[in-house]
């Protein structure tokens, strides 16, 4: 008999007030018992609409029946057949929109909490398990993977499973991308992430850190000098945007991307760290996803009093996960919404020897309405006249999205893309040149990792159809 | 891992190191720049590409002990390896299309003017250096920058060489004897590649300047580089380091230059006490 239960079972965290002045990851996981019991609410239906919820297909129903029999390896088999990285989408998928979002128990009541069983069983299998993963034999095809994102982590597994000679290059000192810099600890662990990768190379994934693919190899090398009959490029969307508004290139003005990165990659928050980072009093966020979430809580947890989200929309269009924003609320953070920044406010001069003259001392704002849907469908923000106001702040954030890096395309004749630089590329993945392909956030603009791990996964068939053609 | 070769010291503050990175070697080319990480703990600093050689797919950059890393880095001798190498960065310059260009080289500087000078010596281009240095006691690669051109102009703050000024000084006592330079090239602390165009867009002289602000991944993702050119956000690691140094904001890239000061110099106590800490124990 199922547990008919309307509620999920709440997943225990670390109190608000503790969390917020740590790194540590603020949710703890399922104990056995209490993933035996959630999955017991799984009423295992005939059609499984939860499954085409879930980007990649996993078995859901499959995988939840065995944690209810207690097979906690088993379950974990059956979501390998589907995703190379359990432990990292059971923690940052926006479950309510994709699986959860589709499940039966969620017409009346809380679904099924997949995202929480999905991470339990991937942590209890890294924890426990030591039988690898299965792979075909070796076939001797090689692909190359530019870029170690969730989409190529993802195309490298699938493609090494199938027997193929994989080798990813990474720019950065290590592998992960946006799991790495991006996502800051306190919501995925690095060690997890390690994990993951570490599980690839288990699989023979070889990894190529500090190799920027445009300037030390180019696309074309790689091809004839260095015999990859394909090549995925997972290179993602790294460049950030800017609102182009007076006082943006003053000290304390940050892209998110460069915020993050000294704090999650850098490790700038830990005191043997050589990367220093600002430790400001108050700061402002402008921007409302899950990317502007992650700044805000970080800049809280290096010790700001006054953390401000400040988003043209209003709350209900937040962009950000539903969880992620009540977490930071409970942390503390304050919310303006319906206020869009026009201009950041210097020191005042004074003597332009003085070391902290040109530093940010505060924001000018106005406040928005929402007026008329526009072509996306979305209320389209107004300015409110004679609405204009400042609020002191010795740190802005601007986390407005961001586009793919121009790199790529500069130094690869004959890769089309479209105008913001995005990689043309067809419903398999493929590009404009022959044997190469692409996914994740270089082709559709930033997007959500579940999102980037199914393109990697469509382009590893494809790239697998495509070499078995021609051999 | 990336293994050091060579390291020769140039004078009290500055060293001369070549690392083992082969595929680097092969791509690089004048004006542009590696970014490297000591350790597992240390932070990521680019320094330009003094000279490469593709046969023995070594790199070689020149350093200042300014802060932390760089006294780290030179705590490494040849055969230690540092972790993280990474390169070449940034667009390579462009030289093409000059018939007499003046290379203006201040300080550390001149590691990077140097390549640049030989660059166009080697494709026929007419090229004076113009280096100045604080004193004759911190004068480097004299020979080097000797050998790539055709009239070395050599200047010292205090005249401790016997030719006492800034290079603004020579360079205008060049263009007043007819010089007729068509381009040139000023790289340094930022004060004096302000100096050098000011002067030359007086003179109308298309001038070039190599960029050297806060950076931290150096592929374009974060903007921690950002300058005001034209009245434009560019991201010195991608867009340059090269500018049109008639357009570039200088007084803003020098706030953001002091960014972290104050951090930068308590790191740096700290490491000194670490070392002197470390020099009592041994």
């Amino acid at each position: 008999m199922p547990n008919m239960r309307l509620t999920k079972n709440p997943m225990p965290s670390q109190e608000p007030n503790v969390r917020n002045k740590n790194f540590q990851e603020v949710t703890l996981g399922y104990t056995d018992e209490m993933a035996l019991d959630e999955a017991q609410r799984c009423l295992n239906c005939k059609n499984k609409p939860c499954v085409s919820g879930c980007p990649v297909n996993i078995h859901i129903p499959e995988f939840i029946q065995k944690v209810a029999a207690g097979d906690f390896e088993g379950a974990y088999q059956v979501i390998a057949r589907s995703s190379s990285l359990p432990a990292v989408c059971g923690r940052v998928c926006p479950q309510e929109t994709q699986c959860e979002g589709k499940c039966v128990r969620g017409i009346k009541g809380e679904p099924v909490a997949i995202g929480r069983l999905e991470r339990f069983v991937a942590d209890w299998h890294n924890s426990h398990a030591t039988v690898q993963t299965i792979t075909a034999p070796k076939n001797g095809h090689k692909v190359a993977i530019i870029g170690s994102g969730p989409a190529g982590l993802t195309c490298a597994g699938d493609l090494a499973k199938m027997g193929y000679d994989v080798t990813i290059y990474e720019a950065l000192h290590l592998a992960g991308g946006v799991l790495v810099y991006g996502i800051p600890e306190f919501r995925l662990p690095k060690a997890i992430v390690q994990k993951e990768v570490d599980n690839l190379k288990a699989l023979g994934v070889k990894v190529e850190t500090n190799m920027v693919i445009g300037r030390i190899l180019t696309i074309e090398e790689l091809k004839t000098e260095y015999g990859y009959e394909a090549i995925f490029l997972g290179t993602g969307a790294g460049l950030p945007r800017f609102m182009n508004i007076p006082g943006e290139n003053l000290k304390g003005v940050y892209s998110a991307n460069e915020f993050l990165t000294r704090s999650n990659l850098m490790k700038a928050y830990r005191a043997d760290s050589a990367t220093p980072i600002q430790h400001a009093k108050n700061v402002a966020v402008v921007g409302g996803g899950n990317v502007a979430m992650d700044a805000a809580r970080t800049a809280k947890r290096l010790g700001a009093e006054n953390v401000y989200i400040i988003y043209r929309r209003g709350m209900a269009e937040l962009p950000a996960r539903k969880e992620e924003i009540e977490h930071a609320e409970e942390e503390g953070i304050i919310f303006k919404t319906l206020t869009n920044p026009v201009e950041i406010l210097p020191t005042a001069v004074t003597d332009p020897r003085d070391p902290d003259y040109g530093w940010a001392a505060g924001i000018r704002c106005v406040e928005m309405e929402l007026g008329e849907p526009d072509a996306s469908g979305r209320r389209r923000p107004i300015v409110k006249e004679d609405s204009e106001f400042e609020l002191p702040m010795d740190c802005v954030i601007m986390a407005l999205g961001t586009s793919p890096n121009p790199l790529l395309k500069a130094t690869t004749p004959g890769l089309d893309t479209q105008k913001r630089g995005e990689i043309i590329a067809d419903e398999n993945g493929l590009t404009s040149l022959e044997g190469v392909y692409a996914g994740g956030d270089a082709v559709t603009g930033a997007a959500t990792v579940i999102l980037a791990m199914g393109a990697g996964k469509t382009a590893a068939a494809a790239i697998d159809k495509y070499i078995q053609s021609k051999a | 891992m990336f293994s050091i070769v060579e390291k020769r010291r140039l004078n009290d503050s500055m060293t001369l190191m070549s690392m083992e990175a082969p595929f680097i070697a092969r791509k690089a080319q004048a004006g542009q720049f590696i970014i490297l990480r000591v350790n597992e703990y240390g932070e990521r600093i680019p320094l330009t590409i003094a000279d490469y050689d593709r046969e023995k797919g070594t790199i070689t950059i020149i350093y200042q002990k300014v802060g932390k890393t760089t006294l780290l880095l030179d705590t490494l001798e040849v055969g230690d390896a540092i972790l993280d190498f990474i390169g070449p960065l940034g667009k390579a310059s462009e030289l093409e299309g000059h018939k007499k260009v003046a290379v203006i080289g201040g300080g550390a500087g001149c590691a990077i003017a140097y390549p640049q000078a030989k660059a166009l010596h080697n494709m026929g281009v007419q090229v004076d250096i113009i280096a100045g240095f604080r004193s004759k006691d911190i004068i480097i690669l004299e020979e080097e920058m000797r050998a790539v051109c055709d009239n070395l102009y050599l200047m010292t703050d205090d005249g401790s060489n016997g030719h006492k000024g800034f290079v603004t000084a020579a360079l205008q006592e060049n263009i007043d004897n007819g010089a007729n330079y068509d381009f040139v090239i000023a790289i340094g602390p930022l004060p004096m590649m302000r100096a050098v165009c000011n002067l030359t867009k007086e003179q109308n002289i298309e001038t070039m300047i190599s960029m050297n602000p806060i950076m931290i991944d150096g592929t374009g993702m974060c903007g921690g580089c950002r300058l005001t050119v034209g009245g434009e956000t560019k991201f010195a690691c991608i867009d340059g380091p090269d500018f049109d140094g008639h357009k570039v904001d200088f007084d803003e890239a020098m706030k953001r230059l002091r960014t972290y000061g104050e951090q930068e110099a308590e790191a740096t106590r700290e490491f000194n006490c670490h070392l002197m800490e470390g020099a009592k124990n041994a």
